[in-house]
Order: C-alpha cells, then sequence, then structure tokens
C-alpha cells in the first residue's frame, strides 16, 4: 500500500466544536446512520446510531463518563467499546476515530455498506 | 507504585460484598488476600434452609465461584483459619504456618453460634446449625436415624426443626420461652405458628431448660437428652439453635477493642485505624446486626473508605423482621407487642389461620405482626417506615392496600397466589418464575438489584409492590427492604431532600458546583442524576442558574416526543382545547406535506401528528405556527375544559375561559414530573377533574379546587383542597399549590406522590389557611414563568441547539 493510499484511508466528517459537548451529531453513510459523540473530555467515540436492545438511536441519549443512556429503554452503552453495560449484554458496532486539529475523521473502509 | 496489601479474615457474605464494592470502586488499589475457615467459596448462608429442606442444592447457593476471585485477581485461602494477628508488625498468621503481611486488614469473622453450658454437650451427634458442614451432617443423620432434638424456638430452629422433618426424622423443639419466637411474635401469633407446625408432624417443649445430653449405649454418640424437671427423651440428633454471637475471639487476643462485637465507629473502622470490621462481628453503636441489609449497608461503607475516598457513613439501620418459616407466612415489625399510649387494630380467625395486628400510636402504624396472610407486609413496613399518617384510612388500614385500585397487573395484588408464568412487571413482560428465578441464581437481595437484572419494576413502577412480595417470599428474613433514606442514583449517597436543601442554602446554581460540593462520585453524573439536578437548580433559581439541554431526556432537548422507531411525535397546544379553522388547516397542510403517517386526538383535547423525522422538525414547527404543547416534557401539559356556561345548558361558570387563562398562565412551566389541570363548569364534571393533578369545578357560587389526582398508572381521584369564589382566586390557589409542588416535590414525583408525602393538611395550611405563604408562593410562580420562552419560536432563549437537526450526510465514500 501507497503513502497516498493510507492517507486516503480516513474520510474527513465535521468538527470536534460541531458536535455539542457531552451530545452527539448523526451521520447519515453508507453503512448505516453513525452517532458521533464528544463527552466532558473532548474525546470524540463513534458508535452505530442503534441500540442493541431494541434499536433505539443512542445518538439522542444522555453522555455521560465514557456512556451514553438509551432514550429507550435506558441501556447503558460503553462509548468506547459500544457494548452496553452489565448486566444488560450486546453491542452496536463501533467506528475509529481520528482527530487531527480539531477535525473528526473516520475509516472509509467503515463507512462503506457491508454487504452480504 | 506498589500495591497496598487488604488481607480480609472471613469469606462470608459481609465481607465479600465490601470486596464486591471495593473493587467496583477502585479495582487496581489493593493485592488482595482472603482468608475462609470453610473449604468453600462464598456461599448465601440464608439458604442453607431450603437446602436443608430439599429445595435447594449447596452448587445453587454459592454467589462467588472460584473462577470469580481468580478473574479479580484474589488470593484465596480456604480450610485456614487465622489464628494470630500482630498489629506491630501487621501480619496475620493461619492454623496451617501462613503468615501474611497487610496494609490494612478487614475483619468479618461472623457469628458463632451459643452452644448450652451442659454436660455432654460435646459428643457427637451434637451440632449447631451455621454452616454448610452442619447442614451435611444433618443430611446426613436424617437418613440413618429417626430422633432429632432442636434447642431453640426461634426462627433458626424452627428452620432446622421443618427441615429434618421434611428428611422424615421425628422432631422435638425445645423452647426456654412462654411461646415460640417470643421476639418477634405475639402469643397470639405464635400459637397459631405452633398449632400448624405442629399439623405438620412437629412436636413442642416450651417452658422447658436443657439439664445434660447423654450418650447412647454404645457410647459412640448422643443418645438423649434430660430436662429440668427429669423428663428425658430420645435424642440421635441435637441441634444447638439458641441463639448466636459475635465472633470475637481473634480480635479480643489482637487487642481491639470488643463489646459485645467488634467496636467499629461509622466508618467501620476499630480501634486501630488499619484494621476494619464488618458484619455480624462488628458491633456499630452497641448494635451488631444480623440481618442482610444493614450488613450490605456497612459493606457500603467500608468499601467507600478502603478505596479512600472517605465519604460515607454508617449510622446505624432500622430493621424489621420479616419472617418465613417453610410453608408459613409470617410478619413482624416495630413494636408488635403495643403498650402504654398504643392503639391496636386485630383481626382473628383462628380456624382459618388467620392473625392480623397492627398497633397504632399517634395516628401512626408503629408495629404489625401478622400470621397466615402477609400479603399486605410490605405495605404496612412501608407505612411505618415513612411514619405516614394512617388518619384518613384507618377504616380500611387492616383490609390492606388491595382495595385500592390498581389497573394493569388483572387485579393481581398477591403476590404469593400467582404462578411462575403470571406476569408481574407489564411494561417489560417479566414474569414471576423470571423474578424467582433471578434472586436465586444471581444472589438477589434488594429491589433494585430485582430492577436491574430482570428490568422488573423499572418502568412505571407500578408492580413494585409485587416484586417486594416476591422478594420478601423468596428470601424469607434476609430481604433487604429498600431503606428509608434512598439516594438519588449511585452517583452519590445523597437523597432528594439533601440535595434540594444543599442548593437552596448553598446558593448553588451550577451543576459542576453540585456535584463538587457534594462529593459526586461521577465527573458528570448519569442519566438519572442530572436531569433531577438540572430541575433543582432551575426550579430554586429561576433566572439565575442556567439550563442545561444536556441534562435533559431527549424529549426536553428536541421539544418533541421520541417514539421506538426514532421519529417524533409533535403536538402544538391550544389553549383550553380550543383551536381555529386557520390552525386546522395549518395542520393538515403540515401533514400532508411532511407526509405525517398517524394524526391523531389525544386525550388531552388537541391533535398529535406521529411520525415526523428529527431533522424536519424546526420546519414543521414553523410551518405550524402554533405555541409548543410541551406534551413531550415533564411540565404543564394541558388544561382539559368542558364548555361550560357559554353554550351548555348546564353550565353554571364559564370553564372554557378560566381554562385558557389557567394553561397561559402556566405557559413553559417545569415541574417534578407532568402537569395536567382540568376545568369543569358545572358538577357534572364533563372534563374529568377529578383525576387531575389540578380539577376545577363550577359550582353555582363558585370553584372548587381538587388536588393530586391522577388518571395513569394507578387511578387517584383528586382530593379536596379548598372552594373559591373568582377566577383570580382560582389562579392563585391552583398556582400556588403547583408552586409548593415544584418546590417541594422530588424529581419524577406526580402531585400525587408529593400529596402522600406531606399529607393534605400540611397543603392546607400552607395554602388555604396562610395566606401570606399563598400569595409568596404565587409570586414566585409568576416570576419563574415571566416571559418563558416558546421552545418552537425562540430556540436561542430556550437553549435549543439546532445542531441536532443537522444529519450529517456521506454520499459519497471514496474508494479505500
Amino acid at each position: 500500500m501507497s503513502n497516498t493510499a493510507q492517507l486516503d484511508q480516513w474520510q474527513k466528517i465535521t468538527t470536534v466544536d460541531e458536535i455539542p459537548v457531552l451530545g452527539s451529531r448523526v451521520i447519515q453513510a453508507p453503512a448505516g446512520q453513525i452517532a458521533i459523540f464528544r463527552n466532558s473530555e473532548d474525546e470524540v467515540f463513534a458508535v452505530l446510531d442503534k441500540c442493541p436492545h431494541k434499536g433505539g438511536p443512542l445518538s439522542q441519549g444522555i453522555v455521560h463518563g465514557k456512556s451514553v443512556t438509551c432514550p429507550l429503554h435506558s441501556w447503558n452503552i460503553d462509548l468506547s467499546t459500544g457494548c452496553a453495560v452489565a448486566p444488560d449484554e450486546g453491542c452496536a458496532k463501533s467506528f475509529a476515530v481520528k482527530i487531527e486539529s480539531g477535525v473528526v475523521w473516520l475509516s472509509r473502509e467503515e463507512l462503506q455498506a457491508t454487504h452480504g | 507504585m506498589k500495591k497496598q496489601k487488604l488481607v480480609m479474615i472471613g469469606n462470608g457474605m459481609a465481607g465479600i460484598r465490601t470486596i464486591e464494592e471495593l473493587l467496583k470502586l477502585d479495582p487496581e488499589l489493593y493485592d488482595i488476600t482472603i482468608f475462609g475457615a470453610e473449604p468453600h467459596p462464598n456461599y448465601n448462608r440464608i439458604l442453607l434452609s431450603p437446602v436443608l429442606a430439599g429445595e435447594q442444592t449447596l452448587e445453587q447457593i454459592v454467589l462467588n465461584d472460584l473462577d470469580w476471585y481468580k478473574s479479580n485477581g484474589i488470593h484465596l485461602h480456604l480450610g485456614k483459619t487465622i489464628t494470630k494477628i500482630d498489629r506491630k508488625e501487621r501480619t496475620v498468621t493461619a492454623d496451617d504456618g501462613t503468615v501474611e503481611k497487610y496494609d490494612r486488614l478487614l475483619l468479618a469473622t461472623g457469628s458463632l453460634p451459643f452452644i448450652l453450658p451442659v454436660p455432654g454437650n460435646d459428643l457427637p451427634g451434637v451440632i449447631a446449625y451455621r454452616d454448610i458442614k452442619d447442614t451435611n451432617e444433618m443430611i446426613d443423620v436424617a437418613t440413618r436415624y429417626k430422633n432429632a432434638v432442636v434447642i431453640g424456638g426461634g426462627l433458626l430452629g424452627l428452620e432446622a426443626a421443618n427441615g429434618l422433618a421434611l428428611r422424615g426424622m421425628s422432631v422435638t423443639v425445645i423452647h426456654l420461652a412462654d411461646w415460640l419466637m417470643e421476639r418477634q411474635l405475639d402469643k397470639t401469633a405464635a400459637d397459631l405458628l405452633q398449632k400448624s407446625l405442629e399439623e405438620k408432624g412437629l412436636k413442642f417443649l416450651l417452658k422447658t431448660s436443657t439439664e445434660a445430653i447423654s450418650p447412647n449405649a454404645a457410647g459412640d454418640r448422643v443418645g438423649s437428652i434430660r430436662f429440668k424437671g427429669g423428663l428425658e427423651i430420645p435424642a440421635d440428633l441435637v441441634v444447638m439453635a439458641a441463639g448466636i454471637k459475635p465472633n470475637t475471639a481473634l480480635a479480643e487476643s489482637a487487642g481491639l477493642h470488643c463489646s459485645r462485637g467488634i467496636v467499629v465507629t461509622d466508618t467501620l473502622q476499630t480501634f486501630d485505624p488499619r484494621v476494619y470490621a464488618v458484619g455480624e462481628c462488628a458491633s456499630h453503636r452497641g448494635t451488631a446486626y444480623g440481618l442482610v441489609s444493614p450488613l450490605f449497608e456497612q459493606a457500603k461503607v467500608c468499601a467507600n473508605h478502603l478505596a479512600e475516598h472517605g465519604i460515607g457513613r454508617y449510622e446505624g439501620s432500622v430493621t424489621s423482621t420479616k419472617l418465613k418459616v417453610t410453608g408459613v407466612d409470617l410478619f413482624s415489625a416495630g413494636n408488635f407487642m403495643g403498650g402504654e399510649g398504643t392503639e391496636e387494630i386485630t383481626l382473628a380467625d383462628p380456624i382459618g389461620g388467620v392473625y392480623k395486628k397492627l398497633v397504632l400510636k399517634d395516628d401512626r402504624l408503629i408495629g404489625a405482626c401478622m400470621f397466615g396472610d402477609t400479603a399486605d407486609s410490605t405495605w404496612y413496613f412501608k407505612l411505618m417506615r415513612d411514619a405516614q399518617s394512617v388518619a384518613e384510612i384507618r377504616d380500611t388500614l387492616m383490609f390492606g392496600e388491595s382495595n385500592i385500585g390498581d389497573v394493569g397487573h388483572q387485579g393481581h395484588n398477591k403476590a404469593a397466589g400467582m404462578t411462575d408464568a403470571d406476569e408481574i412487571c407489564g411494561c417489560n413482560g417479566v414474569t414471576k418464575g423470571t423474578i424467582v428465578k433471578a434472586i436465586r441464581e444471581q444472589g438477589l437481595f434488594t429491589l433494585d438489584e430485582v430492577k436491574k437484572c430482570t428490568k422488573a419494576s423499572s418502568s412505571c413502577g407500578s408492580c413494585t409492590g409485587l416484586v417486594e412480595q416476591v422478594l420478601m417470599n423468596v428470601l424469607g428474613t434476609d430481604y433487604s427492604a429498600t431503606p428509608r433514606k434512598k439516594s438519588i442514583c449511585g452517583c452519590s449517597d445523597l437523597s432528594h431532600d439533601e440535595i434540594r436543601q444543599a442548593i437552596r442554602s448553598g446558593h448553588l446554581i451550577s451543576q459542576e458546583q453540585v456535584r463538587t460540593e457534594l462529593n459526586w462520585r461521577t465527573p458528570n453524573g448519569c442519566a438519572t442524576c442530572r436531569p433531577a439536578l438540572n430541575y433543582y437548580l432551575i426550579s430554586t433559581w429561576p433566572h439565575e442558574a442556567k439550563d442545561d439541554p444536556q441534562s435533559r431526556f431527549i424529549n426536553e432537548r428536541a421539544h418533541a416526543n421520541i417514539q421506538k422507531d426514532g421519529t417524533y411525535s409533535v403536538i402544538p397546544r391550544m389553549f383550553g382545547g380550543l383551536t381555529t379553522p386557520g390552525e386546522l388547516r395549518r395542520i393538515a397542510d403540515v401533514a400532508e406535506k411532511y407526509k405525517v403517517p398517524t394524526v391523531k386526538v389525544t386525550g388531552g383535547q388537541r391533535i398529535d401528528l406521529l411520525g415526523i423525522k428529527k431533522d424536519d422538525l424546526p420546519a414543521v414547527w414553523k410551518e405550524l405556527d402554533m405555541p409548543s404543547g410541551h406534551a413531550y416534557g415533564k411540565s404543564i401539559r394541558t388544561v382539559k375544559t368542558c364548555v361550560g356556561d357559554e353554550h351548555c345548558r348546564f353550565g353554571t361558570q364559564s370553564s372554557m375561559k378560566m381554562g385558557v387563562e389557567l394553561e397561559r398562565m402556566l405557559f413553559g412551566m417545569y415541574a417534578p414530573h407532568k402537569v395536567k389541570l382540568a376545568v369543569s363548569g358545572c358538577p357534572r364534571n364533563c372534563a374529568e377533574a377529578g383525576i387531575k393533578d389540578v380539577g376545577i369545578i363550577g359550582v353555582e357560587s363558585g370553584w372548587e379546587l381538587y388536588i393530586g389526582g391522577n388518571g395513569g398508572i394507578k387511578t387517584e381521584v383528586a382530593e379536596f383542597l379548598c372552594k373559591v369564589k373568582t377566577d383570580e382566586e382560582v389562579r392563585e390557589y391552583s398556582g400556588a399549590f403547583l408552586q409548593l409542588y415544584r418546590e417541594e416535590a422530588w424529581y419524577l414525583d406526580r402531585t400525587v406522590h408529593y400529596l402522600a408525602r406531606v399529607g393534605m393538611e400540611y397543603i392546607k395550611q400552607k395554602i388555604v389557611e396562610d395566606s401570606e405563604s399563598r400569595k409568596a408562593l404565587y409570586e414566585r410562580l409568576l416570576f419563574d414563568l415571566k416571559d418563558a420562552p416558546d421552545p418552537w419560536k425562540d430556540f436561542e432563549r430556550a437553549g435549543v441547539d439546532i445542531r441536532q437537526f443537522k444529519t450529517i450526510p456521506i454520499v459519497e465514500v471514496g474508494n479505500v
């Protein structure tokens, strides 16, 4: 793989400033709706916007620490893994995030629709 | 940095709970070593009775298997008894010579059975009933011998006797007092208990004390037992169940101060601050507890200190005794014997085997003792714990909570009568069987744990009483009632009241301030405390504390109601349920333009547009050009009205006008929960004012005001507050009551819950009798609601972050 190809594997999404603190934005990507979260430490996480419980939009939940609470039935999802906090079980797909000078990038490969 | 070493002596429930709490707080702080004298991992001692009775196996009652110790990196020494603590060198020594150094030491040595000092008490076949070894021996003896004698007619003794009888032995219970379980039951209930156990084949010798135990003919084990007065009966097994005492020998030998238990402070530290003690071995403010719930409270505080958070204090527990001798329902709590200044209400049906006694003092329930039918015991316990006045329900108190309607559970109000397949939690579809299984297999003790693991009672909460009954039925004595002081959530130990007071007295105006001042455990709270804190701040310091939209549930952030598929519903406001052709036309246009799949008339006399995409919300609001209906918020919802005297031939007052005025006055009012009003123009009450938070009914001479009604989970009829003459008085009295509720209720309490907590007398005093208090409340409400912004129109002032309505599109992803 050449150097250019490596640079090209990230897609620019938005800036960190455009995501509310302790809030989220939603991305409509070929892979589906992806929620990007920003916590109080300005860490950014990207998770498929579908709770493993009943598909609730995680982007609409309350963000605290490194977790979000699903608005439908209050499952807590660990944003760094996309997985439900015990005793609940299940995971939403999580996406790799790169932050560079305040710009949020996601992996092109992961943004692609998955076939099959 | 090298980890500190924590050594725990004892491997039982209280100790392990402390370790579990500690691992939750800080899993990396200590290198943990545990010594257990028994060769088993931590098991549920409470369930030894079902094991003896053959209902459960030993494997089923293990709480923490060996893998748990391993995966948490705990060094476990089983079958080793610590014989020496050297506090100077900070080491402990076990009977096999193992020496372990400690930085902190935790004593959880539990209790020892009290062995009667009579000749022959050391013969083979004379045992206590404390652990797996005793239980196994009893099970084994029952297969080979016939006659068992149990000394002690308390709960433990009766459970042992019952279990041995079920295993085929002929059992005699010896008891010193005049009746069984004299510390938990009055004589009437105890006599009924004795009768029902006698029917099961148990024999009893009351007012009897033991003189000597003698060997059998072969001299290899116990053979008979003799009592004062000369009576002697055959005994192949003698079980001593005459009480327990804290196991303090080791602590005493190490020079730690003991007095009926190892004396500990409010932080569970002993005389030596490096040494902690929890559980049955500890004596806190003169009390050594034996029930699970206080021990778990101790565990929490102790863990907090071990984790160096240093903010918890254990201040003692209020306990009740809830008992379950297999197959017989018993309950006792508080001062069930009565006495001077008390009154008693009793119900006795000796033939049917039912007895209930309630003890009252100063209109409050202070004790209860029940036999045969204990379905309402959780309710009685709650009344006692909350010290709630029962003056108004005295007439029906004896008949229990069940004569109050409770929609949604097929009329079920007694968990004991339900089958495993019956649904207890209608919201989450949880059956009784699922809950019982979770309690047994996952070792649950509290309502909160059941909520977490099964989801039962975690939504609307109307089945909480049923779940508590199931817990009690499964666990018997060791059911841990929800503590009276309930903390707001896992982020803090403080109660709603304490937090409200701190915000007021400390003039706190931001969540950061609250969390710092009150030592929150989490950096930015959780989904439970954040909305509550936000409400407390803005309701206590209106126009001063800043509203934080990110601490509101999504509905109050997006100003629409989220649906199961992630779309939203939009309900524009129609003051008093009145609309115009122009509004209806715009609603129709919006519904067509945005392809709204469902248009519905609501119960609050307005129109709901369901299935709107979030990104369309701002445009929908703009095109509707109507005020927000706040149908999504913990806020004023609607003022429902009937037609009233403008058109109706029966009308006595202008209910529509009154309703519109009230709804305009209350526009934008946030509250602890949703608030609904209704105004009817005559006593026919077509607006259904009897089930509203504030219901107003017009009569010829003025208006009647009712408060605390609720048409939801539990239908509650509103109570009469007062009668007033003018429209202005209606606004003032209703407004003052709502402000009182806004200032004093706990977040997510409806007016009915608030009313039940403080009582009607209190509210009448503040609103009806004290006109200055009423006027001040009313003024504070109007001040708070001054210039309330419409969140559908004034995004800036209402703090609506419009970025949320803009999905970021990624049309094409470049090739990888």
